[in-house]
């Protein structure tokens, strides 16, 4: 690992005032310190963000939730009204990563992890993404479970979190505070897909800090859930999840949010799916028909167009589940 | 900076590289918390900071001035093992041993958070698979489960 200075900031000024170049933010560390160890990351300073005043889930007029950058996954899953009224978020925080993970891990660091793309992590590997212009071997070489959405000739890579993608489907926004002044940034635009700069993940600038997430009321998403596709039972990544929120009557949707993970650079809402749902029959061949309207852009590799398959079958299999709740 | 160990104060002059479980290992001479992968992909360097379980590989030391660690070797209570340890014991939670102190700690943090009423990602009615799934976070290359899992289902 290389060497760096270390800072600890207690409050959000301090934070972003003095943020120097070469610095990074220091979370619960579970993917930088991991990344660091492997030379991915090489920060010339930490600043520890841990004490700033980032651990609060409080409640937003109206019924949303403001869920503080710092707040650990375990006690966002485990919060009362995060469990009743977006149990999505509550499910997709408990089918990532473990246990112990979850009790380091913070709300702002898992939507700025870094992908599991292979040759990412390996610096003795080219990537275009730790070092621009070196080639994307990924394309030819290890891509099962890389990107069929939104991908470009220099980077397949995949958002490897699911938190994110629950988030996406509930329209939920960052609140971001910079060098420059305070914006906010909806989920689905925080991810940047590759084009020709994979290098950048996010649209964060230099120096801004993610200091909370707001996730808006939405009445239905009481009635919905995650579903995650994996290797192995627990403890592993997504080869693909669907996050989904459904308002069915008289076997009509009403109204549905949806958003598919490990398929591309960023969650992916599928609006197209969204959009031919809505009005529609709530039947598995229109959950079908509606998978099959967003994923007529996918583009799969070699060995990843499984993943077109299995995202149908699981909007198919998560939908009829939620019309049943 | 300082860290208390199993109620112990402990000042420490460290490189910030330096991970927490390397700090437990290297420097205080605790032994118990094992490095498996180094990555937060095993859980053998299960420790528990500030009463929460953690992997103390993904932890840089330097970030937690003042924090209370808790390590295998400070479970034990007036001379006896915690019930974790007797339970692992009884049922012979292990074979070689090298992920058991992660194991152990693991399931005292975990089974506080059953306690807390922490949800998990399976149904609440299968107690085993469900104390499987709490538990995914410790590999056993071994394969001990079929002991881990009754250890902990007693100790609960
Ligand atoms: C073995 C293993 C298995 C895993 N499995 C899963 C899984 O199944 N699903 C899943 O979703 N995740 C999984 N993860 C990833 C885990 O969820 C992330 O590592 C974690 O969420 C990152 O959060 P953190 O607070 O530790 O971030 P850190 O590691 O501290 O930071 C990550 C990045 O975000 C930046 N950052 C952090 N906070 C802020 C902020 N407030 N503002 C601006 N920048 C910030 C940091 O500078 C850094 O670049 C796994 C990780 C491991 C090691
Ligand atoms: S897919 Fe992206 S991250 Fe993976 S090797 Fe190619 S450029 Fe690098
Ligand atoms: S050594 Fe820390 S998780 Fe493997
Ligand atoms: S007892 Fe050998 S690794 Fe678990």
């Amino acid at each position: 690992m290389k060497t760096f200075e270390y800072t600890a900031v207690t409050d959000v000024r301090s934070a972003v005032g003095a943020f120097p170049e070469g610095a990074a933010f220091l979370a619960g560390g579970t993917n930088l310190v991991d990344l660091m160890k492997l030379g991915v990351a090489t920060p010339d300073v930490l600043v520890d963000i841990n004490k700033l005043p980032l651990h609060e889930i409080e409640e937003l007029p109206g019924g949303g939730l403001r869920i503080g950058a710092g707040v650990r996954n375990s006690d966002l899953a485990a919060h009362p009204r995060v469990r009743s009224d977006f149990p999505v978020l509550s499910e997709a925080l408990l089918n990532g990563a473990s246990g112990q993970l979850r009790n380091m891990a913070t709300t702002g660091g898992n939507l700025l992890q870094r992908t599991r793309c292979r040759y990412f992590t390996d610096m003795t590997k080219p990537c275009n993404k730790h070092e621009p212009g070196s080639g994307c071997p990924a394309r030819e070489g290890d891509h099962r479970n890389l990107a069929i959405l939104g991908a470009s000739e220099h980077c397949v890579a995949t958002h490897p979190s699911d938190m994110a993608v629950a988030l996406a489907a509930l329209d939920a926004v960052v609140l971001i505070t910079g060098p420059d002044g305070d914006r906010e940034v909806p989920v689905t635009e925080l991810h940047r897909l590759p084009g020709d700069a994979p290098q950048l993940d996010s649209v964060l600038r230099h120096g801004e800090l993610i200091t909370a997430v707001e996730v808006p009321a939405l009445a239905f998403a009481r009635v919905s859930a995650y579903r995650k596709a994996r290797d192995r039972a627990s403890y592993a990544f997504a080869v693909g999840s669907v996050a989904a929120a459904l308002d069915v009557e008289d076997g009509v949707v009403r109204d549905v949010r949806l958003a598919f993970g490990a398929v591309a650079a960023k969650p992916w809402r599928a609006y197209r799916a969204e959009e031919a749902l809505r009005n529609g029959r709530a039947t598995r061949e229109s959950f079908l028909a509606a998978a099959d309207a967003e994923l007529t852009e996918a583009e799969p590799l070699r060995d990843n167009a499984y993943k077109v398959t299995l995202i149908r079958n699981l909007v198919a299999s998560t939908l009829e589940r939620l019309v049943t709740a | 900076m300082n860290l208390v160990v199993n109620g112990v104060g402990q000042a420490l002059d460290i490189d910030p590289r330096t991970t927490l479980l390397d700090a437990l290992r290297e420097h205080l001479h605790l032994t118990g918390a094992k490095k498996g992968c180094d990555h937060g992909q095993c859980g053998a360097c299960t420790v528990l900071l500030d009463g929460r379980r953690v992997n103390s590989c993904l932890v840089l030391a330097i970030s937690q001035q003042d924090a209370e660690v808790t390590t295998v070797e400070g479970l034990a209570e007036g001379g006896q093992p915690h019930p974790v340890q007797r339970a692992f014991l009884e049922h012979d939670g292990y074979q070689c041993g090298y992920c058991t102190p992660g194991q152990i700690c693991s399931a005292v943090g975990m089974l506080d958070e059953l306690k807390q009423g922490w949800p998990s990602a399976v149904a609440d009615d299968d107690l085993e698979a469900q104390i499987r799934e709490r538990m995914s976070g410790n590999l056993c290359r071994c394969g001990a489960y079929a002991n881990i899992v009754p250890a902990i289902v007693d100790a609960r």
